[in-house]
């Protein structure tokens, strides 16, 4: 086709249609479909798994809350912020939120690496009436948590959903959901939380989170939650990541 | 190339430019040429791009993406902006590092320089708490004032803020108050009696059962907050004579106390913050006002290889 031609290309409205998408599809295929290879952006690292049942329904609150509007839960690598939250986050961090909870707005504090910082008391009493503590806050009381029982008897349907996404829940996970949310609201005292451990590591934090023996409440769903929040990855092993940032994740 | 011969010749009448040839309607598109200098720009950020690609980061490849000629990263970016703070900051640092605590409180240099980095460090980490200005909370201590829980020497405010009070380290600080009600270890009356006296203790009247309460204080809680009720610093025991209360002096207050026992907790902030912050908070602490003096006020911080017991000696009482 020769260049005086594209009056042909014009005129035709289909011709055009279907050669625009072969022109922006180019684009995609290149900068989208290497993406679709987790091991092009994940950086290998060692101490991250799935979220336990308990913190998967604190996670589920938070979306409905709908918490990311106003806080982030990533750290970029800039010199401020991690001062200021800690090491930046990783890909590896994220990878198995769905959906991914990395917000784009910070009314209040990033936290992606709020998990430790502060007391089980503190972050109920702070959900309960955030003033008590800081008292310019503008955050929205959260004091209904207490009351409200967990949802736990469909989390073996949200570990088997996330399971079809690739999040590596095994078929003892998914059996064992409630009762392994169960042993982490109950903390040490249940026998349960031999399992729990097997399950999902040493380091997971079985406890009462919200001071209420009698009820899990979403409030001890949603600290269980928060308190887990870029708490997993063996950060001793970090200086591997960061050259391999260098070059690029390849193996 | 008929067909484009025909329109070369066709020429707007008004304007006296070529026309594309192009016709809608009986509109014809004119054909003025780009401006030079547009031109140029097009072709400059083409082959800037070119460049780009093979400096930077560009291109995502199936196994990572392509590196680029200069190396650059995020986090070497980082890591170079972060190094530019450390020596800004050395020349107070190497000196900081060496420096025992007595020479930082004495030198108004390596003194202001602590402070500074205590002060941002506070309200980054600790002020979500006890407050920007320190004073506390319900639950959280005031730290402003001279009733410590753990010891308000240098030393002990660094232990505490290294390894945190009931946090999930090893060497935290952890003391457990019986809930003497819940768990059934004194009857309703009898935790009535002793909250009763707890409360002559810093003033209140002299009830009936004084008595009784004074003997249920003697046997159930002096072992740790003493027997003059004053407390014991080596299980963050608070003092309940000096009308200072972490969970309300209120008589209900301190019923809940009995009944339920309290114990409040704090992170092992040297899992998070490196050592010369931790110190550097320690030394701000402990100025705010209530900072006790040390024994042996030649002491070095812990990571010295000085002896870390003598320092760490909780048994120093007022």
């Amino acid at each position: 086709m020769s260049w005086s031609n594209h009056e042909h290309l014009e005129k035709n409205a289909l011709l055009l249609l279907v050669l625009v998408i072969v022109v922006i599809s180019i684009g995609g295929i290149v900068e989208i479909i290497p993406l679709f290879r987790k091991e092009t952006v994940i950086e290998p690292v060692t101490g991250m798994r799935p979220y336990t049942p308990l913190e998967l329904a604190g996670q589920n609150i938070y979306i409905r809350e709908n918490c990311m509007a106003c806080h982030s839960q990533q750290i970029r690598p800039l010199r401020d912020e991690v001062v200021r939250y800690g090491h930046y986050s990783l890909a590896a961090e994220s990878m198995y939120d769905h959906p991914f909870l990395w917000g784009s707005k910070r009314t209040g504090p990033d936290l992606a690496r709020v998990g430790g910082k502060y007391s089980d008391e503190w972050h109920k009493a702070h959900l309960v009436e955030p003033r008590d503590l800081v008292p310019e806050s503008i955050m929205p009381s959260y004091s209904f948590l207490l009351k409200r029982g967990a949802k736990l008897h469909d989390l073996d349907k949200h570990l088997a959903t996330l399971k079809t996404l690739g999040v590596p829940y095994t078929d003892e996970m998914i059996e064992n959901a409630e009762k392994d949310a169960i042993a982490q609201a109950h903390g040490e005292a249940r026998s349960e939380i031999g399992g729990l451990q097997e399950r999902y590591g040493e380091k997971v934090n079985a406890r009462d989170f919200d001071g209420q023996p009698n009820i899990i409440s979403e409030m001890d769903a949603l600290i269980a939650y928060l308190q887990v929040l870029g708490t997993m990855v063996d950060f001793n092993a970090i200086k591997d990541v960061e050259d391999i940032g260098e070059t690029g994740g390849a193996e | 190339m008929s067909d484009n011969e025909e329109h070369k010749k066709e020429v707007d009448d008004v304007s006296g430019v070529e026309t594309t040839g192009h016709e809608w309607d009986g509109l014809k598109e004119l054909n003025n040429p780009l401006p030079r200098w547009w031109v140029w720009v097009f072709l400059i950020c083409i082959l800037w791009s070119v460049w780009y690609f093979v400096v930077y980061p560009a291109w995502p490849t199936l196994s990572g993406h392509t590196k680029g000629t200069a190396g650059y990263t995020q986090y070497k970016e980082l890591a170079e902006s972060q190094k530019e703070i450390v020596q800004r900051q050395a020349t107070y640092l190497e000196r900081f590092e060496k420096a025992s605590n007595e020479e930082v409180l004495n030198d108004p240099e390596l003194y202001a320089f602590a402070m500074a980095g205590g002060k941002s460090a506070f309200k980054d980490n600790c002020a979500t708490c006890h407050g920007t200005g320190a004073q506390g909370g319900m639950g959280y201590p005031n730290l402003n004032d001279d009733d410590w829980l753990w010891g308000g020497k240098l030393s002990d405010i660094h232990q505490t803020l290294e390894y945190g009070i009931r946090a999930d380290n090893l060497d935290s600080r952890v003391s457990q108050m019986p809930a003497f009600g819940k768990d059934g270890l004194l009857k309703k009356e009898e935790v009535d009696a002793v909250v009763d006296y707890v409360l002559t203790l810093s003033g209140g009247h002299h009830k009936d059962s004084y008595d009784q309460g004074k003997e249920i204080f003697g046997q159930q809680c002096a072992s740790c907050h003493a027997a003059d009720g004053k407390g014991l610093q080596e299980f963050g025991a608070p003092n309940l004579t000096d009308k200072i209360w972490l969970y309300g002096g209120d008589r209900q207050s301190i019923y809940e106390t009995v009944y339920n026992a309290r114990a409040g907790m704090m992170p092992a902030w040297g899992e998070r913050l490196d050592k010369n912050t931790i110190r550097q908070l320690a030394i701000y602490i402990h100025q705010l006002g209530g900072g006790e003096k040390d024994d042996t006020y030649s002491e070095t911080v812990p990571s010295d290889d000085t002896n870390i017991q003598d320092n760490n000696d909780p048994s120093h009482q007022e």
